[in-house]
């Protein structure tokens, strides 16, 4: 092997332009990779923590859009009951029981953490200015242990929050709108009627357009009293669990167990996730193209290189080199090449995806972004390398396996 | 041990292409030790064809060859490579040297090979080869930019690096002048008579043939 090797290191730096030429399909190859997978892993795990962040592993509530069936259906169950354009009938929005509820899931084996939440559509009036979005009530030591809300504020603080009975954390996109400082009073005007006047403590951003235009945070109580509603009345509850693979199934069984609806993190964020395997798809796609690419190019070189060592094989064989000694050569060329070209590709790949994580990019009013988000995770080099050396020990097989098989007096005598 | 280092009996060789020809028909021949023959015949008489079945290189033959005692009619590729490694000396007529890598290195590649002598004595033959074979001073350049003289000089000293029993030569001064022919049949001379190494030479030079022990002269695939 060692003698394969020199024979082997020798051919490869007879020719240093076709060795490098080689070399650098497949550190293109592989720096793409890199580059591609980094950028795209860093969307999938931004777009993640901030659906993650915003959304709980599973949230009970009650669809008011579900009407109940007729009456008629009940009391013959064998019937087929057609009733048509049914007008809703006044129904409650709250959960049943919500407080139990909540101090039976505290129990339950699983559950990282449950919060109570009230939500209600309202309008800010600040100035002249009218703008609709959702106040959602909280309890804020909870909301902090479920969803670490702390660290979204722009400005102000929970402590002031929980301090403050009539206090407001709005979010970003609303408090931009409204030109709203912390300190300022924003009136607020439910579905009903009633208006309050509420004073904002903090700003907070998740992330997401959709949440940060319309969202704000106020206490469970102060949203209750909004709303002249009693303590135990609350609309949401939200679930975190140690392990939110489980959320799907523990969804189904609570929303039959509760009676009321669940939605797991999985069906509330589907347009992300599906965006996530989309983009990993395509960036396996691109790179295994590109590898293919730098792998005929190997396959080619080296048939050539063969081609031109014609004679040299002959005389390796004569003196003693077996067929399999001659396979070997040609294959510690076709490795040495994905070595060399994979780690370069490894370092090609780093620095593009540095270039990438400097490029600004504005996220506009959809997500808060002012960069790419890149993930230089180990994970990928990993991978880049394993493919590189991969793919070049493929291509190389066939041409050195004909060079192995190669008849030695064909090339004597022919000469 | 018996004075008789290669044996063939009734070596058949059929070429298929382009049309079904015998080549070799029912050859028998014998090598003693330190014997230096010459293959001689016209062109197309199966000389070089009877060089490449006892060289071991063409497997594709009919009848039995032994080299050295070992039977090698149903030896594997590998086997006979090894074989071929150990016992077998080559010497072609376009000297056949790996142009990327120095005269040293090309006449130390069989021995590294072989792996049963250590780098440096490995060297240290080789050196002594070379200066034997006038051309030491040439040792670190590359194999490429030396005169065919030269360089059939060095394929020589490649052939004895691994103490072979036999040298075979397929036309080994064919592409030579004079001077560099005389040259060279006086280092096979010596190599036979001195070393008492076996050589046979496929040639086309009759005066080359007249000066070996032994002339086999072959025509129409029979040796006569």
């Amino acid at each position: 092997m060692k003698q394969a090797w020199s024979i082997a290191r020798t051919h490869l730096l007879a020719k240093p332009k076709q060795t490098l030429v080689a070399m650098l399909g497949v550190t293109f190859g592989i720096g793409m990779f890199i580059a591609l997978v980094s950028l795209m892993s860093g969307l999938n795990q931004f777009t993640e923590e901030v659906s993650m962040t915003s959304s709980p592993d599973i949230r009970l509530y009650m669809d008011p859009t579900i009407q109940p069936p007729p009456l008629v259906a009940s009391e013959y169950p064998q019937a087929l009951v057609q009733v048509d354009h049914v007008r809703p009938a006044t129904k409650r929005i709250n959960l049943k029981d919500g407080l139990q509820t909540i101090a039976q899931l505290m129990a339950r084996e699983g559950v990282k953490g449950v919060a109570p939440l009230v939500s209600s559509q309202v309008f800010f009036n600040y100035g002249a200015m009218q703008l609709n979005g959702v106040v959602m009530g909280i309890d804020v030591e909870q909301e902090e242990r479920l969803f670490n809300l702390s660290s979204h504020l722009l400005a102000g603080n929970l402590s002031s929050l929980k301090a403050t009975p009539n206090g407001i954390l709005m979010g970003s996109g609303l408090a931009r709108k409204l030109n709203l400082k912390p300190g300022d009073r924003v009136s607020v005007t439910t579905p009903d009627g009633a208006r309050f006047s509420l004073k904002v403590v903090g700003i907070f951003q998740l992330g997401l357009g959709t949440l940060d235009n319309v969202r704000s945070y106020a206490n469970l109580s102060a949203v209750q009293k909004l709303l002249q509603v009693d303590p135990s009345y609350i609309t949401d509850i939200n679930v975190k669990l140690h392990n939110n693979q489980d959320a799907k199934d523990l969804a189904k069984s609570w929303s039959k167990e509760f009676s009321c609806s669940a939605d797991d993190w999985e069906t509330a964020n589907a347009t992300f996730l599906t965006g996530n395997i989309i983009r990993n798809v395509i960036t396996y796609a691109v790179s295994l193209t590109l590898l293919l690419v730098a792998g005929f190019g190997i396959y080619n070189i080296l048939n050539m290189t063969i081609h031109n060592k014609m004679k040299d094989i002959a005389i390796l064989k004569a003196i003693g080199y077996t067929p399999i000694d001659v396979r070997n050569i040609f294959m510690l060329q076709s490795i040495a090449i994905g070595l060399l070209g994979s780690l370069l590709g490894l370092v090609l790949g780093f620095i593009l995806s540095w270039l990438i994580s400097l490029a600004p990019f504005d996220g506009g009013d959809v997500v808060s972004l002012d960069h790419f988000p890149v993930n230089f995770s180990i994970k990928y080099y990993g991978i880049g390398m394993v493919f590189g050396v991969v793919t070049t020990a493929v291509a190389g097989l066939t041409p050195s396996r004909k060079a192995g098989n190669v008849d030695p007096i064909e090339i004597i005598r022919g000469q | 041990m018996s004075n008789i280092v290669l044996q063939a009996t009734s070596i058949t060789k059929w070429y298929q292409d382009p049309v079904p020809f015998k080549a070799l028909d029912g050859v028998n021949l014998e090598i003693k030790k330190g014997e230096f023959a010459a293959l001689v015949g016209k062109s197309g008489c199966g000389k070089s064809t009877l060089l490449y079945v006892l060289s071991t290189l063409d497997t594709r033959y009919e009848g039995e060859l032994q080299i050295a005692g070992t039977s090698l009619r149903n030896a594997n590729q590998n086997d006979l490579a090894l074989f071929r490694n150990e016992h077998i000396g080559f010497v072609f007529q376009f000297h056949f040297l790996l142009p990327e890598f120095t005269v040293l290195q090309n006449v130390m590649i069989p021995a590294l090979k072989r792996g049963i002598w250590s780098t440096d004595e490995v060297e240290d033959r080789a050196q002594s080869l070379l200066k034997h074979l006038g051309v030491q001073d040439q040792s670190l350049k590359l194999a490429s930019s030396l005169s065919g003289g030269q360089q059939q000089r060095v394929a020589i000293a490649r052939a004895l690096i691994n103490k072979p029993l036999i040298v075979m030569g397929d036309e080994p001064t064919g592409n030579l002048d004079s001077y560099n022919t005389e040259v060279v049949f006086e280092m096979l001379r010596n190599i036979s008579t001195e070393m008492g190494q076996s050589i046979i030479a496929v040639t086309h030079d009759p005066e080359f043939a007249k000066r070996c022990d032994r002339v086999i002269e072959m025509v129409d695939g029979k040796i006569v």
